[in-house]
């Protein structure tokens, strides 16, 4: 009984409206789809959309693992503080994230000057803020539970800091940072109101992904935008599967 | 024995120093890193929805359209997290508890909406729910309701995009609740309900409020799905992230930072508070 209200409550949450963008996506067969998706415009789309994502994920690897490390490894006065202010973006809604850049950054903004705004700087910008908490909230775990003697101990034989990263940290971490990776990834493939806000979403210029289908539903183009929306549906249980086989891995490794 | 503890706290201590002393110049980078890019748009966002005074503040909070968008948002995240608090448990439950065909691929399942853009959640709503759709008429015929374009269609949207949050603070504490005690109590004669609200329920129950209480924060700030599926109706669907969003479009700065002071506010101390809990649930 409370299996099937289970099976049930998740299919109709979960696989019916999945079910509908397929057949929708799809009601002309392929083609259309794939018309959509490989025009000018889409193409520009999708390689904002790519090349944001990498730069956000090697960004926040680079900067996680740094703060996790910090946070883990060192005391100082405010750690806690500072802790909590990690989670951050989780809780801050993208359009206020978009509206802080725009404060800061746009016509008569505190640093006007610097002319981010409505610039795909502000886009990668806003992308790494919404994704910076996945690596550090993964590798700080994985860090605490990992003994400090053997870095110490390195450390001391005379072993170079990053050498000391390098082959006695970063081992012990990897698994933690590539699951971290992989959700930044989603995360910043996905990102839409914050890189509106912040970038104005301008037709070749600053439109990322989602923007493009944010523009196609009011243009009318619905099979663009069902087709956009379909890959990066695609891409996403991609990610899934990613995460499930990362996750099994270390079950294993920890078994 | 207070003496004894202070002791093993002042050796875990003297082992650490010694990193500290080298690292002042990454720990002075992550620091400032988190200070510039998390602490000052929280600055911002305050300073600026404050600077031309309260009372300026007051009449923007107190606009019939953004009292409506900041009362929208909070009914609906809290209908939401109601249901899901409900249903999220009882799937953590279900799949700890029972072996059923499908149950890897329910559970894989789960994490789709972490995975997928919410605005592609919106489109995928309004394709199953859509004014020209059988399942629209059906429920417009039989019920008198609407999904999309109204508030039902918000919590949905809110309910796939928050439906992992309870599942997965819940499901690792009954995973590692001792499966004993409740079999002891229904080989004793309880029922199975008895039995779960006895010895599984208050087990979980501060899982199931924290992971309840992080998906309202969540659902506090959603734009992408809410924006394909509300309609944008001033007074009637409009929610918060939606109002704020049209009035920087708009170029309406005052308006847009008054509503982000509040709704941020919110979300702040909601998250406060689960972090509170978890750190005396750790300690208790």
């Amino acid at each position: 009984m409370l299996i099937l209200l289970v099976v049930a409550y998740a299919g109709i949450l979960l696989i019916a409206p999945i079910t509908a963008i397929v057949q929708q996506a799809f009601v002309d067969g392929i083609q259309p789809v794939l018309d959509n998706i490989t025009a000018p415009d889409a193409q520009e789309a999708l390689r904002l959309t790519a090349v944001i994502a990498l730069s956000t994920a090697a960004i926040n690897t680079v900067m996680g693992i740094l703060v996790a490390w910090v946070l883990v490894r060192c005391r100082f006065p405010g750690r806690r503080f500072i802790d909590g202010l990690v989670d951050l973006p989780f809780v801050m809604s993208p359009v206020i994230v978009g509206y802080v850049v725009i404060v800061l950054f746009g016509r008569e903004g505190w640093f006007e000057g610097l002319s981010i705004a409505f610039t795909p700087k502000a886009m990668l910008l806003v992308t790494v803020f919404v994704s910076l908490p996945f690596v550090v909230r993964e590798v700080m775990p994985v860090l605490r539970a990992m003994p400090p003697e053997q870095e110490e101990a390195a450390y001391t034989l005379g072993a170079a800091r990053l050498l000391t990263f390098r082959r006695i940290v970063f081992p012990t971490i990897r698994p933690a940072v590539v699951y971290g990776l992989v959700l930044t990834l989603a995360r910043a493939l996905g990102e839409f109101g914050a890189a509106a806000v912040a970038g104005g979403g301008v037709q070749g210029r600053t439109e990322n992904a989602t923007i493009y289908i944010f523009r196609s539903i009011h243009d009318r183009n619905d099979t663009g935008a069902y087709s956009m929306a379909i890959l990066l549906g695609a891409i996403s249980v991609v990610v899934l599967v990613v995460m499930n086989i990362l996750k099994q891995v270390q079950a294993k490794r920890s078994q | 024995m207070p003496g004894v503890a202070h002791g093993k706290r002042a050796i875990v201590n003297a082992s650490r120093p010694r990193l500290d002393l080298s690292g002042w110049g990454l720990r002075g980078t992550a620091i400032l890193y988190l200070l510039v890019m998390i602490a000052l748009p929280v600055f911002v966002v305050f300073s600026s929805g404050l600077q031309a005074g309260l009372s300026e503040f007051w009449d923007n909070i107190n606009h019939p359209q953004a009292v409506s968008a900041l009362r929208v948002t909070l009914i609906t995240a809290t209908i939401m997290t109601v249901i899901n608090v409900v249903m999220g448990t009882l799937t953590a439950y279900v799949l700890v508890t029972y072996r059923f065909p499908g149950k890897n691929l329910l559970d894989v399942l789960i994490d789709l909406p972490f995975a997928i853009p919410t605005l592609v959640t919106g489109i995928m709503l309004v394709l199953l729910y859509g004014p020209q759709t059988a399942l629209a008429g059906f429920l417009q015929e039989k019920f008198d309701m609407r999904v999309l374009y109204a508030r039902p269609g918000i919590v949905l949207a809110l309910l796939f995009i928050c439906y992992p949050f309870v599942i997965r603070a819940v499901q690792p504490v009954l995973v590692q609740l001792d499966q004993r005690q409740p079999e002891a109590a229904y080989t004793l004669g309880a029922s199975g309900w008895y039995t779960f609200r006895r010895i599984v329920f208050p087990a979980i129950r501060p899982a199931m409020l924290t992971g309840g209480m992080l998906g309202f924060a969540r659902a506090l700030g959603e734009f992408g799905a809410i924006v394909i599926v509300a309609g944008n109706i001033p007074l009637r669907t409009q929610t918060a992230p939606v109002y704020i969003y049209g009035k920087v479009e708009a170029g309406d700065m005052a308006a847009a930072s008054a509503v982000s002071v509040v709704l941020l506010a919110v979300a702040l101390v909601v998250t406060l508070s689960v972090d509170w809990m978890q750190r005396a649930n750790q300690h208790g």
